[in-house]
């Protein structure tokens, strides 16, 4: 898997993918190439930061992956994740597990961002963090652990002041996450 | 209403104003069209009466007349304007252009009573040539440029597709009434049938404007109708003057059909280049500017003018010029002058575009009170119902269309906004004065006429309510919880990152290639030197202050920390509600409050992010305090004169490495934004040594799992 000589697809790769993910054949091939042209130095991975060249304004995106080096397949898991829910998903064979972009497997993902120590629970640090994130400079320090604890408390229902996978899932039910974590990904 | 006391002294000075218009004998309004009387200086004049003796106080109306009247005119509008944002609860229920038409109304009837003669119309080269060029350009100026280009095609889609189908539709059908009711209609014939389809078709930029902006649409949809009013310009421009030489032409033959289509693709692409080509010449002017910073708007005004001009010149579609030499130049000629002149220039144009929004409304209004009406019932009540018919079918079926290729996709609401909120205004009513002379024009005149009130009137005064109804459903749901909205701006970031690592084509591609082009040419070229440097540091504040909202006005109660676990006052919930509809950070947001025609605050930001850029050295090493003055705004869009006091937004950028773990002090820098400061250094060559240092900031923030950061460049 992903060793340094196979830059170029085989077919029966694809075909892993293809089950794995439920990306199309043609859809497959198309972003390989995108992520050979993300792949610098052509060492059949991606780092952990990874630089998007067209991006003019020195966009860049840092995403990190679960392992530190990202294969294709790593990435098209990742990316499997933010396909639309079709409403006929035609299978041939059923599949064993739910497939990758299922509302669940989304709202995984997403617990995974604030999780950071995989211990399938969201502390009220890694809630800060998240939080600092995406808001700013503009807030002090208290305010924001109010936030972070109105967050948790919104969503413990237990009582161990952090947030379990359940309990998340229950917070978002609202929220249209099908739509939201869905990328039109061309044919 | 205890605020109605200006009222009266307004409508006293409006109706002195009038009556004053009314005074000179039969001499038409300086800038009407064809003046039927000419001047008709009476063969008295009073200060030559009196041979060689010195008068004390003579009165030399005639001298002044001219200016005097324009004058007149203009006040009366912003009279009218203003009273009408004092008089209280009218602003809610009646669209201002509403008020204005009937003002128009008034002063109209007044006239004629006075002078028992038709008072003056609005004359299509002055609505052309002088009324409607600031309009379209303030406008262009403040498009949201990103906003734009992401939707272009669907505008486009809306404007060449739809407004063909409309025209051809409403003229058909129009014909088959006019077949139908041989007697009274059968001297209008095809042509004219599709003539007066392609001016009456058309929506009107300047009463979408005005109605939108009261109705806090959101900043997509605001985007969709307002710029396919401006683009169907080019479209119905080349319909009607291809129908009118049609009508001029002995035959009409396939060919030149043919000849008509290739026409639509000239003046749109013609009016483009027009207006590319003198918005960068306006930039690299105003690269000189810096020593004479007085006159730089000027020439933001001026090219933009000639552009306009220069397009009409040729036949092409001046609106499509002025509006893209306005995007064009806009970027670097912001960067060029100095901040007291941009904010100038953004005045001036907010001040002209208002002035003459006015005056067309009232003109309208003026306009109607005429001798030359002629009425028919079935032309007219057809007219009508063809339109609404035709405009909604077309945007049910093109939407459908297109929603299959658009990401966020057109709801039914919204496509009832952009079907019913197809305004017609004095872009057609001006149209319709240019036509040829034929025996059935008044019939045309009058239809058009009512279409535009009626389309003002009933569809501007019942938008709001209506879709306030349709808006019952959604605003059942409870407020979104805090945690709702927090994983939902997550998740938005989230999806932002993975567009960009998916490299989502079709969207960005070819703006990022053009941003690539623009930063390595163009902006070389058009933006002097001295102010490079500090553009690239401009951008970085420029994009973080963007994003961030407001500042509030007194630091919000501090909330105690340390209890996590007792439920929180209902004050405290509305603070935190307000930080964080306030500071999180918006991305691809469609709710957020669009474009106001009266303030500037939308673009308050950016042009206040300019002050401290010039006190700020370095972003290394160094803490640096800013004040900067906000106008806290509202999410209801209201006026800005509530918004006057000053809001003291102060942080500070440091960027030095520190742990992952905020510090005590509120002003310490945190990773997060270092990586939102940061990021947008310019240029590849220090992309290295950023990097590293980043690398282990992220190598210490996360261990080994999922943190997603994005920098986002600067929308355009």
């Amino acid at each position: 898997m992903g060793s340094r000589a196979s830059t170029l697809l085989r077919e029966e790769e694809i075909e892993e993918i293809k089950k794995e993910t439920g990306f199309s054949h043609s859809q497959i091939t198309r972003l390989y190439s995108r992520f050979t042209s993300l792949d610098k130095g052509e060492n059949g991975f991606l780092g952990r930061i990874i630089k998007i060249p067209e991006s003019p304004m020195c966009r860049r995106v840092v995403v990190s992956f679960r392992e530190d080096q990202v294969n294709f397949k790593g990435f098209m898991r990742t990316l499997a994740h933010f396909r639309p829910i079709e409403d006929n998903e035609k299978n041939k064979n059923p599949p064993t597990s739910e497939p990758l972009n299922s509302r669940t497997n989304k709202l995984l993902f997403a617990f995974r961002l604030y999780d950071l120590d995989r211990d399938d629970k969201i502390s009220r640090d890694e809630l800060l963090q998240v939080l600092r994130m995406m808001v700013g400079v503009n807030i002090s320090d208290d305010q924001l652990g109010s936030i972070a604890d109105r967050t948790i408390q919104e969503a413990d229902t237990n009582g161990d002041n952090c947030i379990s996978f359940q309990e998340f899932i229950k917070v978002l039910e609202k929220v249209d996450v099908e739509q939201k974590m869905s990328i039109r990904f061309l044919h | 209403m205890a605020a109605l006391w200006p009222v009266p002294l307004l409508i006293s000075q409006s109706l002195w104003a009038c009556l004053a218009l009314t005074l000179p004998d039969g001499y038409p309004e300086p800038h009407n069209g064809p003046p039927t009387a000419g001047f008709n200086y009476s063969h008295v004049d009073p200060s030559v009466d009196l041979p060689r003796a010195l008068r004390v106080f003579s009165l030399d109306y005639h001298h002044v007349q001219a200016p005097f009247e324009i004058v007149l005119w203009i006040m009366l509008a912003s009279l009218a304007k203003l009273g009408f944002h004092w008089s209280g609860r009218v602003p809610a229920i009646v669209p201002e252009s509403c008020v204005l038409i009937m003002v128009g109304l008034l002063v109209g009837g007044v006239i004629y009573g006075v002078r028992h003669s038709a008072p003056p119309t609005l004359s299509a080269d002055a609505f052309f040539l002088f009324l409607l060029p600031p309009i379209v350009l303030d406008a262009g100026y403040f498009l949201p440029g990103r906003l734009f280009f992401e939707n272009l095609g669907t505008i486009l889609w809306y404007a060449v597709l739809g407004t063909l189908w409309n025209v051809l539709g409403i003229g058909l059908s129009l014909y088959g009434v006019c077949l139908l009711a041989p007697s009274s209609l059968g001297d209008i014939s095809l042509l004219h049938c599709l003539l007066f389809g392609s001016l009456i078709a058309a929506v009107d930029p300047v009463a979408v404007l005005s109605v939108f902006q009261e109705m806090h649409v959101n900043e997509q949809l605001h985007i969709l109708v307002f710029g396919e009013s401006l683009l169907n310009d080019a479209v119905t421009v080349v319909l009607y003057k291809l129908f009118e030489s049609f009508l001029r032409l002995p035959s009409v033959t396939g060919l030149d059909v043919l000849v008509g289509g290739c026409r639509v693709v000239v003046v749109g692409l013609g009016g483009l280049f027009v207006g590319l080509f003198f918005g960068l010449v306006a930039a690299l002017t105003s690269r000189f500017t810096f020593r004479a910073q007085v006159i730089a708007p000027l020439f933001v005004f001026l090219y933009s003018y000639l552009s306009y001009l220069t397009s009409e010149m040729l036949h092409f579609s001046g609106i499509v010029a002025i509006v893209t030499c306005a995007v064009t130049m806009k970027q670097y000629v912001e960067a060029n002058v100095s901040e007291r002149s941009n904010t100038s220039i953004q005045y001036f144009l907010k001040m002209w575009s208002s002035v003459s929004e006015t005056l067309i409304f009232i003109f309208l209004g003026v306009s109607t009170i005429q001798d030359i009406h002629m009425w028919s019932w079935p032309f007219v009540c057809s007219t009508l119902l063809l339109c609404l018919v035709w405009r909604a079918t077309g945007v049910l079926l093109l939407t459908a269309v297109v929603n299959k290729l658009r990401r966020n996709a057109v709801t039914f609401r919204d496509q009832f906004i952009i079907a019913y909120g197809g305004l017609r205004g004095a872009i057609c009513f001006s149209l319709v004065f240019l036509i040829d002379d034929f025996p059935k024009k008044r019939l045309f005149i009058t239809t058009t006429i009512v279409v535009i009130l009626f389309t003002v009137f009933v569809q501007g005064m019942t938008i709001k309510p209506l879709v306030e109804l349709l808006d019952v459903k959604r605003k059942k749901r409870a407020l979104p919880t805090v945690s709702e909205e927090i994983h939902s701006r997550l998740l938005d970031h989230l999806l932002s990152g993975i567009e960009d690592v998916v490299g989502y084509w079709g969207q960005h591609y070819w703006k990022d290639r053009f941003e690539q082009f623009n930063k390595k040419y163009l902006r070389r070229f058009l933006i002097g030197e001295h102010h490079q440097t500090h553009s690239s540091i401009l951008r970085v504040y420029q994009e973080v202050e963007r994003r961030e909202q407001q500042g509030v006005e007194e630091t919000p109660p501090v909330v105690d920390a340390h209890s996590s676990s007792r439920p929180l006052l209902p004050e405290e919930m509305d603070s935190i509600r307000r930080i964080l509809s306030r500071n999180l950070q918006n991305f691809n947001n469609k709710q957020m409050p669009a474009y106001s025609r009266h303030t500037l605050h939308q673009d308050l930001t950016t042009d206040k992010t300019r002050k401290p850029l010039h006190r700020h050295q370095s972003l290394t090493e160094r803490c640096t305090y800013h004040t900067i003055t906000y106008c806290p705004q509202r999410a209801d869009g209201e006026f800005s004169k509530s918004c006057r006091g000053r809001a003291r937004l102060s942080r500070s950028h440091t960027v030095c490495s520190a742990s992952p773990r905020w510090s005590e002090r509120p002003d310490s820098l945190v990773p997060a934004a270092l990586n939102h400061t940061q990021p947008s250094y310019p240029g590849p060559a220090e992309e290295e040594q950023d990097s590293p240092q980043r690398r282990t900031q992220i190598e210490r923030a996360t261990k080994k799992q999922l943190s997603f950061i994005l920098e986002n460049e600067k929308p355009l």
